[in-house]
C-alpha cells in the first residue's frame, strides 16, 4: 500500500472514451490494501472495463459486503453510488436496490469469505433469482484480514503459509453458480488482465445474473509454495477455454477472425462477444457439460478459466416478476396510488 | 530489445534531463533538494564545483536545463532552476572556508590564460589548486570579461561578479588586469607550458546600409555601447531609441536605454517575434518595461539631416518557405516604414576576432577564419595552445564557456602529465537506494500539479530610475521552498530487478503516468506502439528488463516517468527500488588520471 494519493498527473496522450473520459476518471481513492494484492489488479480491470464500455459513472451502483475484497469499491468509480453492507449480505442489499431502481448497473463485489462462508445462502439465492448484476468474487482462498486462515474456497490438500494442510473440501463457486442457474458464469485470474477485462465487460453487458470467480492471490498470506491460489500455481495450472473480445453495439465489427475459430454471441444490450475458442470441444452454452468439464479438470489440479457458460436469451428477476418498466423513483403519486377502484380490482383478483 | 545496461553512466544521466542538458552537467535535483532543506551553503558548493559562477549564472544563465525539465511534459512551465541557483547564492552562509586552498607546493608548470572571462576563470579554478602557476591576462582592470562588460548592472550587480571572480583569483591565480596580449608569437616565446585562449567574441557586427557613415554619431554598436555604459563612460541616450536586432544583447540594449533617458525605446527585428534569438524571459522583461518589439522589418536606410540621425527606414517583409522548409524573407508588398529616432543601437550579432594571433604562429585557421579546435579536447593545431568559450566555436553563453573551461583544464592537466589527452575518462557515478522504511524515502515523492512561482521584481518606477538597481529581487526563502518542491527528483531512478518480480501488476496499476508495461519483448519500433500508453518520444529511452517468469519483459517509458516512486511503494517484493544517481563529470586532477587501484572510478 501507499499513504500517498495517486497524483493527478496523467499521461499527456491518454485515450478518451465516447464520453470524453480517460480511464483515470474511473478511479476511486488510493487503495489501502497490501502492496501487490490481487484485488488491486481487479480494481484496475474494473476501471478499464467501465472506461472501455463508456459507462457513465453515476449510472453504476457498487455494492459490497465485508472483507479485503469488499473494501475495493472505494478504489474504483469514485463518482458512482456505493453501499458497503453487512458481512455476506451484499446479495440481498443488491437485490433490493435492483428492484427499486432497475435502471442502474449493479456491481456486486464480494470475496470468498463473504460469499462462500457467511453469505453462502445469500450468494445462492441472488443467483437463483436471476438478479441483473455482475457478481464479482475476489477469491484468494484465505481470510486475509484475520491473518490467513483457510477460507471455504481453499483447496483440500493445499498448504497454509505456516505449513498446515487443509483437510476440508473446497467450494467451487463457479460450479455452484452453474448449478444455481446463473446465466453468465466465468472464471479468471487477477494476474491476467487481457482475459479479465473483456470478461468483466461481457458480464456488465449481460442481462441476468452474471457471476465471475476471480482468483486473486493474497500476497501476504497465500502466495507461497503449497498454495493453489498463488501467482505461480495459477499461472502453471491455468486452463483457459477461450478468450473474448467484447465489441460494443456502437462500433462496427472490424476485427477479422479466421473462420471456424470464433463464435459470435449477441448480448441483450446489442453488444457482441467474440469468443475465440482455445478448447475446440468446449461449448459455452451447455451447462451440464461445463459442470463436468470443471470437475474433471479440478480433479487434475487444473484451474479452468474463461467464459464458462452464457445463456442465450437470458432474463432477469424483473422479467420473472413482471415488474413495472420504470424505476420506482420515477413513478409519480398517481401511478403509485392508483386509487380505490384499482385496489378493489386487485383485491378481487386475489379472492 | 536488449536488457537496458544501467551500469552505463550515460543511461541514467540522460534520464536526469536537466543535468544532461546542462553543458557543465550540474547535478540540478541534488542542489534543489539541498535548497528545500535550507542547506544553501551546500547547494552553493555543489554548484560552485560544477559551474563556478552560481550567483552570476543564477541571474543570467541561458538555462538549457529548463526546456529539458520533466515538468514541462505534464505542466506548462519548468521548475525555475536558474532562479533557484540564485537562491543558493543569496542565502548561503560564508563559504570562504569551504573553498579550496591555494596550492602549497607549485608543480613548476606555467599556464597562461588570455582573457579574464568565464572560460579562462574556469580553467584557472580547475588548475590553480593542483599546483599550476596560472596567469590570467585581461585588457580590463577587473576580471569577468563579458560578464562584467556586457551584462547590465540591473541584471547582475558588480558585487556578485566581484565575489565570484575573487573565489577563483584567491586560489593563487596571478591576474594581470589591464594587460592586453597583442601577439601570440610573443606569448609563445615566453615559454609557457600551456596557453589557453578565452577571449570571447569581442566584435559587434555592423550594419552597412545607406546613411551609416553620415549619421555615425548617433549609431552605436550594441556590445561596445553596453560596455561603455558598464564602465560609466556613457550615461545618457536620446529620448527616442531604436534597437536593431533580436538577441539577448538587443534586450540588454533596449532595457539599458530605458534607464538612460530613452522614453520611447523600440526594438525592431528582421524575423518574426517567435524566431527571435533572445530568450523568451528576456523578451518578456523588455516588454514589461514598456518596450514594443516590431517584427518582420528589415532596415534599409538611416535617415539624417545635417549629419544628425533622424530615423530608420524599414522594408516590411514576410516569411516564405521553400520546398526544403528553408525560410526566406520576401517583400510583403507594403510601403516602407520610417521610424523617427534620436539614437540607434545595432545589436545584430557578434563575431570572433583574433587580430593578435599571427597567422604564422603555428595555429591553423579554417575557412571562416576561426582557429581549428578539437571539439573534445579544445586543443588547437599547436599542441600547447587551447581555445574555449566563445573564442573556440563562436558566440554561445556563459555556461558553455564554463563547460569548455573544465574540458580544456582536463586536457592541459593530462598533457602536462604526459598523458594522451584524447583519452577522456568516464564521469564518476554513484547509485544509492533511497529507501528509509516501508513507505519512507529520503526524498519528497509526494508530487502534484503546482504552477511555477514568479520571482518578485522591483517596482518599475523605481527600477527604471537607476541603471544599477537590480530589477529581480530573487525568491525569498518561502517562495524558494515552494518552487524547490516542484522538482520531480529525476535523479532518483526507478531500478527494476526482474528476478524478484512476481508479476502482480501492482506497479502497472498505480503508475499515474501509465508508463510501465509487462509484455512480450520485441523490436523497439514495434514495442513502442503496444505499451500501456504508446511511447512516441523517440529521443527518450525505454527501460527494458526481461527474464520474468512468464517470459514477458518489463518495459518502462522513461519519457513520462515522474519518479514518484509509487511503483516501488506498491511493489510487494522490492523488485522496484528508487536509487539516487549522482554523476560528477571528470575534472582536472586525480579524477582524470588513468585508472589505477589507488583512484578507482566508481560505477553503477
Amino acid at each position: 500500500m501507499t499513504y500517498l494519493a495517486k497524483p493527478k498527473f496523467h499521461h499527456p496522450n491518454l485515450p478518451k472514451n465516447d464520453l470524453g473520459y480517460t480511464h483515470r476518471d474511473y478511479e476511486g481513492t488510493v487503495s489501502t490494501l497490501c502492496a501487490g494484492c490481487g484485488h488491486d489488479s481487479i480494481t484496475a480491470a474494473i476501471i478499464q472495463a467501465c472506461f472501455e464500455l463508456s459507462i457513465e459513472p453515476h449510472r453504476v451502483a457498487k455494492i459490497s459486503g465485508i472483507g479485503c475484497s469488499s473494501k475495493t469499491p472505494t478504489y474504483f468509480l469514485g463518482n458512482s453510488h456505493g453501499f458497503n453492507s453487512v458481512h455476506g449480505r451484499m446479495p440481498s442489499v443488491l437485490t433490493g436496490a435492483n428492484l427499486a431502481n432497475r435502471d442502474l448497473i449493479y456491481l456486486g463485489v464480494s470475496g470468498d469469505g463473504d460469499s462462500a462462508s457467511i453469505g453462502f445462502g445469500q450468494f445462492a439465492h441472488a443467483l437463483r433469482r436471476g438478479v441483473n448484476m455482475a457478481y464479482i468474487v475476489e477469491n484468494n482462498g484465505v481470510y486475509g484480514l484475520t491473518k490467513g486462515q483457510f477460507s471455504a474456497t481453499a483447496d483440500r490438500g493445499s498448504k497454509s503459509k505456516r505449513g498446515v494442510t487443509n483437510t476440508d473440501n473446497s467450494i467451487d463457486l463457479a460450479a455452484i453458480a452453474l448449478q444455481l442457474g446463473a446465466s453468465f458464469v466465468a472464471r479468471s485470474f487477477s494476474g491476467d488482465k487481457h482475459q479479465l477485462v473483456p470478461i468483466i465487460k461481457a458480464a456488465i453487458s449481460h442481462r441476468g445474473a452474471a457471476f465471475i470467480d476471480i482468483i486473486s492471490p493474497c500476497v501476504a498470506f497465500n502466495n507461497h509454495a503449497g498454495s493453489t491460489k498463488s501467482f505461480d500455481f495459477v499461472r502453471e495450472h491455468n486452463e483457459a477455454v477461450n478468450r473474448l473480445d467484447v465489441i460494443s453495439s456502437r462500433m462496427p465489427i472490424e476485427v477479422k477472425y479466421a473462420p471456424g475459430t470464433v463464435e459470435i454471441v449477441e448480448q441483450h444490450d446489442g453488444s457482441t462477444i467474440a469468443l475465440r475458442k482455445l478448447d475446440a470441444d468446449y461449448d459455452v452454452h451447455d451447462r451440464s457439460a461445463a459442470l463436468g468439464f470443471l470437475q474433471h479438470h479440478a480433479a487434475k489440479g487444473q484451474i479452468v478459466t474463461g467464459l464458462l457458460h452464457v445463456e442465450k436469451d437470458s432474463d432477469d428477476l424483473h422479467a420473472h416478476l413482471h415488474t413495472v418498466d420504470a424505476p420506482l423513483n420515477a413513478l409519480n403519486e398517481k401511478e403509485l396510488c392508483p386509487g380505490q377502484a384499482a385496489l378493489d380490482t386487485f383485491n378481487a383478483s386475489m379472492r | 530489445m536488449k536488457n537496458t545496461d544501467i551500469s552505463d553512466p550515460q543511461y541514467f544521466h540522460k534520464v536526469v534531463d536537466c543535468q544532461y542538458a546542462c553543458p557543465a552537467h550540474t547535478p540540478v535535483p541534488e542542489y534543489i533538494r539541498m535548497i528545500a532543506a535550507g542547506r544553501y551553503g551546500d547547494a552553493y558548493m555543489v554548484n560552485w564545483k560544477s559551474n563556478v559562477f552560481p550567483g552570476i549564472l543564477g541571474r543570467t544563465c541561458d538555462r538549457p536545463c529548463e526546456p529539458a525539465c520533466r515538468r514541462v511534459r505534464v505542466e506548462d512551465e519548468p521548475v525555475a532552476i536558474c532562479r533557484l541557483k540564485r537562491v543558493a547564492a543569496d542565502f548561503k552562509e560564508d563559504v570562504t572556508a569551504r573553498m579550496p586552498k591555494p596550492a602549497q607546493r607549485r608543480n613548476g608548470k606555467r599556464v597562461a590564460l588570455v582573457g579574464g572571462g568565464p572560460a579562462s576563470l574556469t580553467v584557472a579554478r580547475d588548475l590553480a589548486p593542483l599546483g599550476y602557476s596560472v596567469t590570467v591576462f585581461d585588457a580590463d582592470a577587473k576580471a569577468g570579461g563579458m560578464i562584467r562588460t556586457q551584462i547590465p548592472k540591473f541584471r547582475l550587480p558588480d558585487s556578485v561578479i566581484d565575489e565570484e571572480t575573487d573565489y577563483v583569483l584567491n586560489l593563487g591565480v596571478d591576474f594581470r588586469g589591464g594587460q592586453r596580449i597583442d601577439s601570440m608569437k610573443a606569448l609563445l616565446a615566453e615559454g609557457w607550458d600551456a596557453i589557453f585562449v578565452g577571449t570571447g567574441a569581442p566584435r559587434g557586427r555592423d550594419l552597412d546600409i545607406p546613411g551609416r557613415k553620415e549619421a555615425a554619431a548617433n549609431i552605436h554598436i550594441g556590445i561596445d555601447w553596453l560596455s561603455s555604459v558598464s564602465f560609466g563612460h556613457i550615461t545618457k541616450i536620446g529620448r527616442r531609441v531604436i534597437v536593431l536586432g533580436g538577441g539577448n544583447t538587443a534586450m540588454d540594449c533596449c532595457r539599458s536605454s530605458r534607464r538612460l533617458g530613452g522614453d520611447e525605446v523600440q526594438v525592431v527585428v528582421r524575423s518574426g517575434f517567435d524566431e527571435m534569438k533572445a530568450s523568451p524571459w528576456e523578451k518578456e522583461d523588455a516588454q514589461h518595461e514598456g518596450i514594443p518589439i516590431h517584427n518582420f522589418l528589415v532596415p534599409k536606410e538611416f535617415t539624417h539631416t545635417n549629419g544628425k540621425l533622424t530615423g530608420v527606414v524599414f522594408e516590411k517583409v514576410k516569411a516564405e518557405f521553400d520546398a526544403k522548409g528553408r525560410r526566406k524573407l520576401v517583400n510583403a508588398g507594403e510601403p516602407d516604414q520610417h521610424f523617427p529616432c534620436d539614437d540607434v543601437l545595432v545589436a545584430v550579432g557578434q563575431e570572433n576576432a583574433f587580430p593578435w594571433i599571427e597567422r604564422d604562429a603555428g595555429i591553423e585557421f579554417d575557412q571562416w577564419d576561426m582557429p581549428k579546435v578539437d571539439e573534445k579536447t579544445f586543443q588547437s593545431t599547436n599542441p600547447k595552445v587551447f581555445f574555449g568559450g566563445d573564442a573556440a566555436f563562436g558566440p554561445k553563453n556563459i555556461i558553455w564557456a564554463v563547460a569548455h573551461g573544465h574540458e580544456a583544464a582536463v586536457s592541459i592537466d593530462k598533457m602536462l602529465n604526459g598523458e594522451d589527452i584524447a583519452d577522456r575518462p568516464q564521469p564518476a557515478v554513484e547509485v544509492m537506494s533511497q529507501k528509509m522504511g516501508i513507505h519512507e524515502w529520503s526524498y519528497d515523492n509526494e508530487i502534484d500539479l503546482d504552477k511555477r512561482y514568479k520571482v518578485p521584481h522591483r517596482d518599475l518606477s523605481v527600477a527604471l530610475k537607476d541603471i544599477k538597481s537590480e530589477v529581480e529581487l530573487g525568491f525569498d526563502v518561502g517562495l524558494a521552498l515552494k518552487e524547490a518542491g516542484r522538482c520531480l527528483n529525476c535523479d532518483v531512478q526507478t531500478v527494476f530487478a526482474a528476478p524478484l518480480c512476481i508479476e502482480c501488476d501492482a506497479c502497472v496499476d498505480i503508475c499515474p503516468m501509465d508508463c510501465i508495461t509487462f509484455t512480450p519483448n520485441g523490436e523497439e519500433a514495434e514495442l513502442r506502439t503496444r505499451l500501456t500508453a504508446p511511447a512516441t518520444t523517440l529521443t527518450q529511452e525505454l527501460y527494458v528488463q526481461d527474464g520474468l517468469k512468464t517470459g514477458r519483459a518489463m518495459i518502462k517509458d522513461e519519457d513520462v516517468c515522474l519518479h514518484c516512486g509509487l511503483c516501488a511503494e506498491r511493489c510487494p517484493t522490492g523488485a522496484w527500488d528508487m536509487q539516487k544517481f549522482l554523476l560528477e563529470i571528470t575534472y582536472a586532477g586525480n579524477s582524470c588520471r588513468p585508472p589505477n587501484p589507488a583512484h578507482r572510478r566508481s560505477a553503477a
